[in-house]
């Protein structure tokens, strides 16, 4: 059994700024948002709201709220099918996204995509693939378009622990070192691709290990300490803006969850998953900012009851809504 | 304009060029396509006008690349990639199947995927196995692609131009022994229309012989040879796989009665079938005799010279089954 990571990120030559009370606040309140809907997406699940399966990241929201803390909005992001943190770390309404999970008109690709494809363009959110590795070749383009354009943007791609096994991640990764791509490819090292450990899939734990292979900057952060993820992101990012071409960045974390609705994850050790709950990302930031005066244990719990209800209202609207027409144009969707 | 007689590879060279002039937000990748003009020559001259930044060599990576494609056309470019075999499809698959040619309707229909993908196929040129596919049935099943087929200098123009100015993924297949053949291109022409489908390059009312890329020249050269035992046939050029509409074919097939196919491929799951299929359907009662398919045999492209040659479907045997529903 690994044991959890303590914070480890590596020194930067451009530090973060530093965060202001409130965005200490607002970064917690990012990732409780992100927890409550994944609650209630359960909670839907089991009414049978959401069809299908689903891929719930809870434990790995500090990853996708200390990147997003450190982007523009004029960014862009490509993701996974366990990728509803990252759409609502860069501000998808809560409504549009549970609507797309129920299937429903109202939903933010019109009930065409689902729980794996949240993709809103709008929002930078170019992508979420179903498909293991797939996004990190598109992040590649998009770095590229951003190079090209020239308008300092970064170009990020979210990906598990088991897409650095995949021929993807290494064309992805080569292009954007040999282009030297404004890319960061954030790696959510959660040790388990679908159900198998990373010590019987992969050579080695330390995955910054595979951005040496390509000459690329790395960083290994613990993924659970949200400002710890913020505070390596944002020089990894800076120096992509200026330039400098892209960063690996390792962010080692913990899936609460089984991969899927359908997986009772009893293949981990016992023991395994209660340490890391000890250090649960929404657990930690509380206890931070309680540590530092910042939020009282009431005020935190008024933090949570308020996302619960938000999420619970997105949720209950979103059900409400109608069911996308049999009668649509779908040629219209499929070509342009 | 003029028309211009120039190669089929100059006509892909000349359709490139005139796009990426008329569109800065085009740009071409693939491998060697840079200084070395492309391994078959097909984007000559582009990197002396337009740069590395547009007309950008990649690595042997086509699962890199195409996929670079996408992120580039969701983020307001309009990419082309030159694929150098189209046996090399195989490689990056998955981004075309799954990840281009679905993502604006996953998307619900909220964006646009502008991905030209070229890819030179083919067989003739003793490259062996892999290195000699048309690639024509592979993604003929993949909703979401539009795929072309020019089989003259002239398409090849036309079809590459069209390609670049759709806001879809196009795939254009190109055929590798074609490259050399010469023909009257209208050069400079800004029109750029896409194919809706078929072409009748020779009338005929005695049998309807429908081919693609270079089985097309065969097929008019089977037809030459039964013009002079007095048979007409007419040869249609099938042009678009994807979306398929054979109602050109079917308003053949009504007034010759007779269908015969030609197709680069192994005889299972090609258009051929799908072209049979619809005929049928649509002019059942206008058939003389059932409608028989020229293929490839059902087994990989041989190496030897005098084995390649008699696995391509031949005038002679094009000419034969014509005959031989008759």
């Amino acid at each position: 059994m690994a044991a959890p990571p303590q914070g480890n990120a590596h020194k930067s030559n451009e530090a973060a700024p530093p965060l202001s009370d409130a965005d200490r606040v607002g970064l917690f309140r990012d990732m409780v948002t992100i927890r409550e809907f994944e609650e209630q997406v359960q909670r839907s699940y089991l009414e049978g709201l959401v069809h299908g399966t689903t891929h719930l990241c809870n434990g790995q929201e500090a990853v996708a709220v200390g990147v997003s803390k450190a982007l523009r909005d004029d960014d862009y992001v490509t993701y996974t099918y366990r990728g509803h943190g990252h759409c609502l770390a860069r501000g998808m309404d809560l409504e549009a996204a549970f609507a797309e999970l129920f299937g429903r008109e109202t939903g933010v690709c019109g009930g065409l995509g689902g729980s794996m494809h949240l993709t809103d363009v709008d929002r930078g959110l170019i992508g979420a693939f179903g498909i293991v590795g797939a996004g990190l070749p598109v992040a590649v383009g998009a770095g590229l378009s951003a190079q090209l354009a020239g308008r300092e943007q970064v170009s990020v791609c979210f990906f598990g622990d088991g897409a650095t096994n995949i021929g993807a991640f290494h064309e992805a990764m080569n292009m954007a070192q040999v282009w030297k791509l404004p890319v960061i490819f954030v790696c959510e090292n959660n040790l388990y691709g679908e159900f198998s450990r990373i010590d019987h899939t992969t050579p080695y734990e330390d995955l910054t290990i595979r951005a040496g292979g390509y000459a690329m900057s790395a960083i290994s952060v613990d993924g659970n300490d949200v400002e710890a993820v913020y505070g390596a992101a944002f020089p990894a990012v800076a120096r992509a803006r200026g330039g400098g071409g892209p960063t690996f960045l390792e962010c080692k974390t913990y899936r609460h969850r089984g991969h899927s609705r359908t997986d009772p994850a009893k293949y981990r050790e016992a023991g395994e998953v209660e340490a890391w709950m000890k250090r649960d990302p929404v657990t930690l930031s509380r206890a931070v900012l309680a540590a530092n005066n910042l939020v009282s244990a009431t005020e935190a719990d008024r933090i949570v009851g308020e996302a619960r209800s938000a999420a619970k209202a997105a949720a209950d609207r979103a059900a409400a809504a109608a069911w996308p027409s049999a009668k649509q144009d779908f040629m219209a969707r499929t070509f342009a | 304009m003029t028309d211009r007689e120039i190669t089929y590879r100059e006509a892909i060279v000349a359709a490139l060029q005139e796009e990426m002039r008329r569109d800065p937000k085009t740009l071409i990748m693939g491998e060697d396509i840079g200084a070395s003009g492309g391994p078959f020559k097909t984007c000559q001259g582009l990197y002396e006008e337009f740069g590395a930044a547009r007309v950008r060599d990649t690595p042997i990576a086509e699962t890199g690349f195409v996929g670079a494609a996408l992120g580039l056309a969701l983020t307001g470019y309009r990419p082309i990639v030159e694929i150098m075999f189209a046996d090399f499809l195989g490689v990056c698959y998955d981004q075309i199947v799954n990840g281009i040619a679905k993502h604006r309707f996953m998307s619900g229909g909220k964006v646009r995927v502008p991905i030209v993908i070229r890819a030179l196929g083919g067989a003739g040129l003793r490259f062996g196995a892999q290195h000699s596919q048309t690639a024509e049935s592979w993604m003929l099943s993949v909703p979401g692609l539009k795929i072309i087929c020019p089989s003259s200098p002239a398409e090849a123009y036309g079809m590459l131009k069209a390609a670049v100015r759709d806001d879809n993924p196009v795939l254009v297949l190109e055929h590798k022994a074609l490259l050399s053949m010469k023909g009257n291109v209208p050069v400079g022409s800004d029109d750029a229309a896409m194919p809706t489908g078929p072409r009748v390059l020779r009338p005929g009312k005695d049998a309807t012989i429908v081919a693609s890329l270079a089985m097309v020249g065969k097929a008019l050269t089977a037809a030459e040879q039964l013009h002079a035992e007095g048979i007409e046939a007419e040869v249609i050029d099938i042009r678009v796989l994807r979306p398929l509409d054979v109602t050109a074919v079917s308003e053949s097939v009504r007034r010759t009665n007779i269908l015969v196919t030609v197709e680069e491929q192994s005889p299972t799951g090609g258009w051929s079938s799908d072209v049979v299929a619809d005929v049928v359907s649509q002019a059942f009662d206008y058939l003389d005799a059932p409608p028989a398919r020229v293929t490839l045999p059902d087994h990989p492209l041989p190496y030897s010279p005098g084995l390649e040659d008699a696995a391509i479907p031949s005038p002679e045997k094009i000419a034969a089954t014509v005959r031989s529903l008759l």
